[in-house]
């Protein structure tokens, strides 16, 4: 008794304008994919912003110990912001590259990505090893608590993004662009340009600010 | 080598978890057993435990709530028990035991019972109401549930190997920090939540996309059946909040593994900022759990009075106005803290106008059973006792948003008889609502009435007589979580509030037999046309239980209560047979069972500081993601012949059922 409503009758094509705010069915897969893993961004937003009002909560907190105007070197911060700035335009290169199916200039541009990234990591883990070894590791106060949480909650997004980063080069060199693979490339750049957006952040907030402190 | 992990975690010395424990491993072993012995073990990994079909998850999800919900009443058992007896005496439990049940009782109630079981609920439903085949990401799906279980499983463990915390429901600091909580207990905590709390995270996002992406062809947002809204409301609320415990969490761990501080008292730590953020992710947790719950009672109301949903558009907003005010109430929790008379002032007003949202839900509840033909099947007797009971609770609610009224009220017992006020009265009556309402149609046979309408009478009684008496002796001075008490006025209370406690346990004990006989007289109770309840949403308009593609056609919609609309229609025009097409499936996956059984490893080793295990565990995970990723297949093909065998199978029971009525 439900058969024939549930046959998707055919529409007269001259009524297709009256049903315009009518729903079509469910979304392709790409757009379903890449809809889910912006809301996953947005909640990963979520949690940063959690630790930035722990960061801004507690950035008074210094227990007599050095604040951020004596801890941070602009200049390695410039260099470190320069690399993932320029990591995310060759994860572009590579979007670019996927879409027009050229193998070589994928696995070139995210290279490059994976270099800059880890250039980016290794500023980052330097600058951490320096402010421990002067003393001012993360339990010297509850200010350094919410700094290096803070970035180093960014640094380990960057890290978890080079696996993918890696997997991703190794699919497309083993099974070329699939649609499933495009898709996953899809969700990867979204990644790695939100970390961009965090770093922005953390930059203007933790670094820039801090050093006019 | 083992980390922290020594014989001396075995509680030996104490008697009832030891025993507890025993048991419970005993139980398991002899299930184990019998399943592996009985040759069902294939038959569980191919069709259950590797199955990415979101009615499966959906039914192991309300499984697991309901496991957890006999654990976590066992400790609410003990608790009336030791406050009725524990009177200028130390009663039966020893404080540190009796602090780790309470915290216990609350853990798992919120997350492995309420939690799954509103999620259990939506897997199952939500998909067949938008009339469609699946959710938006089914292998991400049966990842959430495993982790959810993984949850579960290290609470559990932690009754017998080592301890639990024993800070309340919520670790507080500074009592959950290193310096006065040194044991194991709040590391158990703290990673089962980590764990199912990325679990939750999955499925939120799960939902939120199958709402907003995948409906059928017609289905706009208001077609919508209400408990979609709700779900669509309350999985937002998912991926906005659930970050927040896991950010606050993770704080925690830092301070207690590697010497942070964000809330010790030294250092410059700041113990009123966990609570802050905690309350930030808890105020919303009420709401996610109870408005999935209102949509429930939606669809029960408007069933079985035979009417359309009273109101529709202004349930719509008082849902989406729930949803955004729940972010601004949070401060409620602790009007105490001292952020003076404004601050408080404005998150009292604010508690109370979120009242008015679910005041509007009431009344549209009321309006449609209003001049409706209405039928006190067993969902409705719930769904009636939710009204009365959840006012009650919403009363006392909007009691304690006054800041000096709650100044008197904070902590005290006043409060705990108000929140189980609403959560029994308005989460757990409606899970039960929706158990027993989309029971057939997620196995094709209805559940017993009258051991059900039983389990109800005493499950309400049971509620009033265990829960009003702490009113009282909140009234009378009397705080949470003592462990023994010397004060003569509070007894009789307390006494009373344990036969209520009896009451609920002949409660639970009536839903077991109600669950044993339907099985055994599945075939009087069984569903063949796959519309029970003369339904009115298009989860009714396919067989119970449904085929794995739940619809051989997806259902054009044309207006709101799509399936009544399709009843009246088709009685009209008559059925033709249609030209079947095969389905693509997507394939059963053994990822969701592996990504839990190194996050338990891991989890497991992370509590007693086993590093390299945490090294192996996290190796285990990567393989998996790698392996996953790998896969060059993931979906099947469903050939049209079986779709139309199944489908022609269901149509004809339908047919025979109008034919022999008359008219339907």
């Amino acid at each position: 008794m439900t058969a024939i409503t549930m046959t998707s009758a055919h529409r007269n094509p001259h009524l297709a304008v009256l049903d315009e705010a009518e729903h079509e069915g469910p979304a392709p897969k790409r757009i379903v994919t890449g809809y889910g893993f912006w809301i996953f961004l947005l909640s990963d937003m979520v949690m940063f912003s959690c630790f930035f009002a722990a960061y801004a909560v507690l950035l008074g907190q210094t227990a007599g110990g050095p604040g951020g105007a004596e801890l941070f070197n602009l200049r390695n911060v410039a260099l470190e912001t320069g690399c993932l700035l320029a990591s995310s335009f060759a994860c572009g290169m590579a979007s670019i590259a996927a879409e027009v199916r050229s193998h070589l200039w994928f696995q070139i541009a995210m290279a490059v990505t994976c270099v800059l990234g880890l250039a980016f990591l290794s500023i980052e883990f330097h600058e951490f090893a320096d402010l421990v070894a002067r003393g001012a590791g993360p339990s010297r106060s509850a200010f350094l608590s919410a700094f290096f949480t803070l970035v180093g909650c960014h640094g380990l997004h960057v890290s978890g993004g080079t696996l993918w980063l890696l997997t991703m080069m190794a699919q497309v060199f083993a099974k070329g662009f699939r649609a499933d693979i495009q898709r996953r490339f899809l969700c990867f750049a979204l990644f790695w340009h939100a970390l961009d957006i965090i770093w922005v952040a953390v930059f203007s907030v933790v670094y820039l600010l801090g050093s006019a402190a | 080598m083992l980390g922290k992990l020594t014989w001396s975690a075995i509680p030996f010395d104490q008697p009832i978890p030891l025993v507890a424990g025993a048991v419970v491993l005993v139980v398991l072993a002899a299930v184990l057993v019998w399943v592996v012995v009985a040759g069902h073990l294939p038959y569980l990994w191919r069709e259950w435990i590797t199955s990415v079909d979101h009615k499966r998850i959906g039914v192991m999800y309300t499984l697991l709530a309901s496991v957890m919900l006999l654990r976590g009443f066992s400790d609410a058992i003990l608790m009336r028990a030791q406050q009725a007896v524990a009177f200028h005496s130390q009663g039966f439990l020893p404080p540190e035991h009796y602090n780790q049940i309470f915290s216990a009782h609350g853990t798992i109630m919120i997350f492995f019972v309420a939690m799954p079981f509103v999620i259990g609920l939506m897997n199952l439903v939500v998909p067949l109401q938008l009339g469609v085949r699946d959710v938006a990401f089914p292998t991400l799906n049966s990842v959430g549930f495993w982790l959810t279980a993984t949850g579960a499983l290290l609470v559990n463990v932690s009754l017998v190997v080592g301890e639990f915390a024993r800070t309340g429901w919520l670790p507080y600091p500074p009592l959950s920090e290193l310096t006065y909580s040194p044991g194991v207990g709040v590391d158990y905590y703290l990673w089962s939540l980590e764990i199912s709390g990325v679990g939750t995270l999955v499925a939120g996002i799960n939902l939120v996309t199958t709402v907003l992406k995948i409906r059928t062809k017609g289905m706009t947002y208001m077609r919508m059946p209400m408990f979609c809204w709700t779900t669509l409301a309350s999985n937002l609320l998912i991926v906005a909040a659930f970050p927040i415990l896991t950010a606050t969490l993770a704080m925690l761990i830092l301070d207690r593994y590697l010497g942070f501080h964000f809330f010790t008292n030294e250092a410059g730590g700041n113990v009123m900022m966990f609570m802050n953020l905690i309350w930030a992710w808890g105020h919303p947790e009420v709401y996610i759990l109870v408005l999935p719950a209102f949509g429930i009672y939606s669809e029960v109301v408007a069933t079985f009075s035979g009417k359309p949903l009273f109101g529709y558009r202004s349930m719509v907003l008082a849902t989406m106005a729930i949803c955004v005010i729940s972010f601004m109430v949070w401060l409620h929790h602790f009007f105490t803290m001292g952020a003076g008379p404004n601050v408080n002032a404005i998150f009292g007003i604010a508690s109370m106008i979120i009242a008015v949202p679910t005041g509007v839900k009431i009344y549209n509840w009321l309006f449609t059973m209003f001049a409706g033909r209405i039928r006190f099947t067993t969902p409705m007797m719930w769904s009636i006792g939710f009204m009365v009971t959840f006012i009650l609770g919403g009363l006392t609610g909007v009691l304690v948003a006054v800041p000096p009224a709650d100044f008197l009220l904070h902590n005290s017992l006043f409060l705990v008889a108000h929140f189980h006020n609403v959560i029994i009265g308005g989460v757990l009556f409606g899970a039960f609502a929706g158990y027993t309402y989309w029971f057939p149609k997620a196995f094709g046979f209805r559940l017993h009435e009258g051991w059900g309408k039983a389990a109800f009478w005493l499950w309400l009684v049971g509620f009033y007589v265990a829960f009003m008496p702490l009113y009282a002796v909140g009234f009378l001075g009397m705080t949470r979580r003592m462990q023994h008490f010397d004060v003569p006025e509070w007894r009789p209370w307390l006494m009373i509030a344990s036969v209520g406690a009896g009451l609920i346990l002949a409660g639970i004990v009536c839903q077991i037999i109600q669950l044993v006989v339907s099985i055994r007289h599945r075939a009087e109770l069984r569903d063949l046309t796959g519309d029970p309840w003369d339904g009115r949403s298009l989860e009714w308009a396919t067989a119970s239980p449904p085929p794995v593609f739940n619809f051989a056609f997806m259902p054009d919609v044309t207006g709101e209560d799509a399936y009544w609309a399709m009843k009246r229609r088709a009685r009209e025009e008559g059925a033709k047979e249609p030209d079947y097409q095969p389905i693509e499936m997507p394939r059963n996956s053994p990822t969701g069972f592996v990504c839990a059984f190194f996050a338990t490893v891991m989890g497991f080793a992370l509590i007693w500081h086993i590093w390299w295990m945490v090294i192996a565990g996290f190796i285990g995970a990567f393989a998996t993601f790698v392996v996953f990723a790998w896969r060059d297949h993931d979906e099947y093909e469903i050939p049209a012949d079986e779709v139309a065998r199944l489908d022609r199978a269901n149509l004809a029971a339908r047919r025979e059922l109008v034919t022999e009525a008359g008219s339907f």
